[in-house]
């Protein structure tokens, strides 16, 4: 019996988006990232094309995250209070092919930083690297209503991805990319109908699918992550079956959910049956990204250089071509 | 060839008698013909009827068991591609290599190590399934002695690899008991690995050179013995994806026998932490066994972690029973923590009040499984709810006080559950992370 190779006949594929924008373009990025394009399930290249590899933005917050673990401080221990240098070392040391800013200093329960100041800060990080940017409010709906803006307006011209855009808070960042021409991140924790739902929502106030990004908000590893797995499964198998809705691409904040597992945390001599705690920690970020790369993800939100790199050459061993 | 529900049903035995978990022969049938059933189910059917059906009535991937005993293991027999389809069943066997170079100290001690290579998750007990033991000394003599001084310090069952049939001939016979894996026939050796295999009734791994190549050999093996596991000979991760991505759909979709039996697939990194990265791949893409060297509790934890997460029924997370948990020496002053049913919410929970060193109860309201925010936005965690179960549970006649603390999530359900439940209520953290904290901050 001679083998049937199986491809399915995909009539659908994932949309592309592209960040960032040249001198050319109307920006000051020296680089611009294109994710999307997907033709088949994730790096099945004998189906179908998958012309953009994922990518990783690396996180950077416009505070110091002092909450973060020594692990995962150690490599910014020079660089934590200068969001410009923290994100200038992730791409000049540790390759980052987007800056993931976190304006989490703009929470009015911490350092309450003005909108003026984070526009400062933005302007700051786009000064201290060429590639393009990623940013984020603090969670606070009504702050990031007021920052967002003032950053999107700040930054016209650099075709940034900007959010979050949710179901209930949406309207004042997709109006804010609309006239300044960003993208967005539409976030819609573990729901599928949801997902399907905002995406709607935000093309009726009139912005472009191919400008937004979405956020299934990640479950971490050991934490619910198989929950997005398959919601990521499902969501490509639809997209791959021509349902424009669920045919944006993804962004996960992998770092984000990873350390905050207590097994990316706790020391050794708490937990003897897990073994030592840096290495954990650094493997425990790396297979969160790795486990949802294979489910369909676009853009790693990471934190630890050395997650990074073992992702990065992940990804590369996975863009290899197929024999079947 | 697949057959229908019908051409099986005409081999039943048409008794209509239920014993087999189908209401009637007909329904039977179709559930076989569905790959949802298997012939065996049915005790009247008989051996004429079982030849006739053969390998189209037997699962699209055949069970196959390595070791004996309480720590044997099953792999194979999945029937769906995607996990959200139903469920994967039988969870990827992890095996760490031993390489019978080792001297007979240095052999002792990292066959301790991986035995110990074990840990409790989310009420489950997690390891590493086998260790496969490597005749990287080309020596039959050397290799004899080294699977039977590993088999003597382990209870995990073993795979041993040699693809010299003189090396299998010397030492498999003394363990066959524990019914090693045989890793592996090869279009070189596969007459004598088969005869070795049967003789000593021990499963045995069919190495190809690529898809193509591994289904003519498995045809040619399968006729004389059944209990196989297949490897397509890939070490790229790229093209293992592909491999095992052919192989599920082949056997699933076609019931294209050649590929119906599990998968072993090898790590190639040389650094232990690109080699998990690389199983954590294979974990979620079908692999049956996972060969790797790494054997580091820190190195191997991640990927118990996925695996326990990939296997996990989408249709029944894993729940904790609604009842009251008593952590520590508890007396009637001692807090009333409220959370969910959902196992990694409860035990998340559960260690960090532990941890606070305040003794306390937990309440686990009945959320079929779901999380907190999950369970809050679909309603079942509500002012109502936590109201039933604050009375249901009893936990009135344990505490003297009515003060209980809800996740820092449902802030919101705050002042209906007052209302509600006339209980005073504590908003606590959002993450139980925060616990510790915020127990010593509240009861210390
Ligand atoms: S057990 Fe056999 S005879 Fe009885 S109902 Fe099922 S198929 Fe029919």
């Amino acid at each position: 019996m001679a083998v049937q190779i199986i491809k399915e006949r995909n009539t659908g594929k994932i949309n592309t988006v592209a960040i960032g924008a040249t001198k050319e373009q109307g920006g000051t990025r020296t680089s611009i990232v294109t994710v999307g394009g997907d033709a088949a399930l994730p790096f099945l290249h004998f189906e179908g094309e998958m012309p953009h590899k994922p990518v990783i933005a690396m996180e950077v917050q416009s505070r110091v995250p002092a909450q973060w673990n020594d692990v995962l401080k150690q490599p910014f221990a020079d660089v934590l209070g200068d969001p410009a240098a923290w994100a200038k070392k992730c791409v000049d040391m540790y390759g980052a092919e987007l800056i993931y800013l976190k304006l989490s200093g703009a929470d009015p329960d911490l350092e309450n930083q003005s909108p003026e100041e984070c526009v400062s800060i933005v302007k700051n990080v786009l000064a201290a690297v060429g590639v393009p940017l990623i940013v984020v409010g603090c969670g606070n709906e009504d702050k990031d209503n007021v920052v967002l803006p003032a950053v999107a307006e700040a930054a016209a011209g650099e075709n940034l991805l900007i959010g979050v855009a949710e179901q209930e808070n949406y309207k004042s960042v997709v109006a804010a990319a609309m006239v300044h021409k960003h993208n967005v991140i539409a976030l819609t924790p573990c729901d599928i109908n949801i997902c399907k739902q905002l995406n709607i929502l935000i093309t009726e106030m009139g912005l472009g699918l191919d400008r937004v990004v979405v956020d299934p908000g990640a479950g971490g590893l050991g934490y619910g992550i198989e929950y997005t797995y398959s919601i990521l499964e499902r969501g490509r198998l639809g997209a791959l079956q021509g349902d424009k809705m669920l045919s944006t691409p993804v962004i996960a904040t992998v770092g984000y959910e990873a350390w905050r597992a207590k097994e990316a945390n706790a020391p050794a001599s708490d937990f003897p049956a897990w073994g030592e705690q840096s290495e954990r920690g650094v493997l425990w970020e790396a297979m969160t990204a790795t486990a949802l790369l294979q489910g369909g993800v676009h853009i790693l939100v990471m934190r630890h250089p050395e997650a990074v790199s073992l992702v990065r050459k992940n990804i590369g061993a996975l863009m290899v071509p197929q024999a079947v | 060839m697949a057959l229908t529900g019908l051409d099986i049903f005409k081999q039943l035995p048409k008794k209509n008698c239920k014993e087999c978990g189908a209401p009637t022969c007909l329904a039977f049938a179709m559930s076989i013909a569905a790959g949802k059933a298997a012939l065996e189910q049915c005790p009247y059917v008989s051996e004429e009827a079982k030849e006739a059906l053969g390998s189209a009535a037997a699962p699209p991937i055949r069970l196959i068991t390595v070791g004996a005993g309480a720590k044997a293991l099953a792999f194979g027999d999945e029937t769906v591609i995607f996990r959200h389809d139903k469920t994967f069943c039988h969870p990827t066997g992890l095996a760490i290599t031993v390489e019978d170079t080792l001297t007979a100290d240095a052999l002792a001690a990292k066959v301790a190590k991986v035995n110990d290579l074990k840990v409790e998750r989310v009420g489950q007990q997690l390891a590493v399934d086998l260790i496969a033991v490597v005749n990287a000394s080309g020596s039959p003599a050397v290799f004899k002695d080294a699977v039977a001084k590993v088999g003597s310090l382990t209870e995990l069952p073993l795979v041993l690899v040699s693809e010299n049939p003189e090396a299998i001939a010397a030492a498999l016979p003394p363990v066959a008991a524990k019914k090693p894996l045989v890793y592996a026939a090869t279009a070189d050796n596969y007459e004598k690995m088969t005869e070795l295999a049967k003789a000593n009734a021990c499963p045995l791994a069919v190495k190809g050179k690529n898809l193509a190549d591994t289904a003519d050999l498995v045809e040619k093996i399968a006729p004389l013995y059944k209990e196989l596991v297949i490897d397509t000979g890939s070490r790229e991760i790229a093209q293992v994806l592909a491999d095992q991505t052919q192989i599920r759909r082949l056997a699933i979709k076609k019931k294209f026998r050649p590929f119906g039996y599990p998968t072993i697939t090898f790590t190639s990194a040389a650094d232990p932490r690109e080699e998990v990265i690389q199983a954590s791949v294979y974990v979620a893409k079908f692999a049956g066994i996972i060969v790797l060297k790494a054997d580091e509790k820190s190195q191997i934890l991640p990927l118990l972690a996925w695996r326990q997460n990939v296997y996990t029924d989408p249709q029944k997370p894993i729940a904790v029973e609604a009842k009251i948990y008593e952590i520590g020496a508890v007396t009637p002053q001692s807090p009333v923590y409220i959370c969910t049913n959902f196992a990694l919410t409860y035990f998340a929970v559960e260690g960090e009040v532990a941890a606070s060193k305040i003794p306390a109860y937990i309440l686990p309201v009945d959320t079929d499984g779901t999380s907190v925010l999950t369970s809050w936005a679909s309603g079942k965690f509500s002012a109502d709810s936590i109201t039933a179960f604050l009375e249901s549970s009893g936990i009135k006649g344990k505490v003297s006080h009515s003060t209980c603390v809800i996740p820092g999530y449902t802030a919101v359900l705050s002042g209906k559950l007052k209302e509600k439940s006339s209980w005073n209520v504590l908003v606590g953290p959002q993450e139980a992370a925060g616990i510790q904290a915020f127990a010593k901050a509240n009861f210390a």
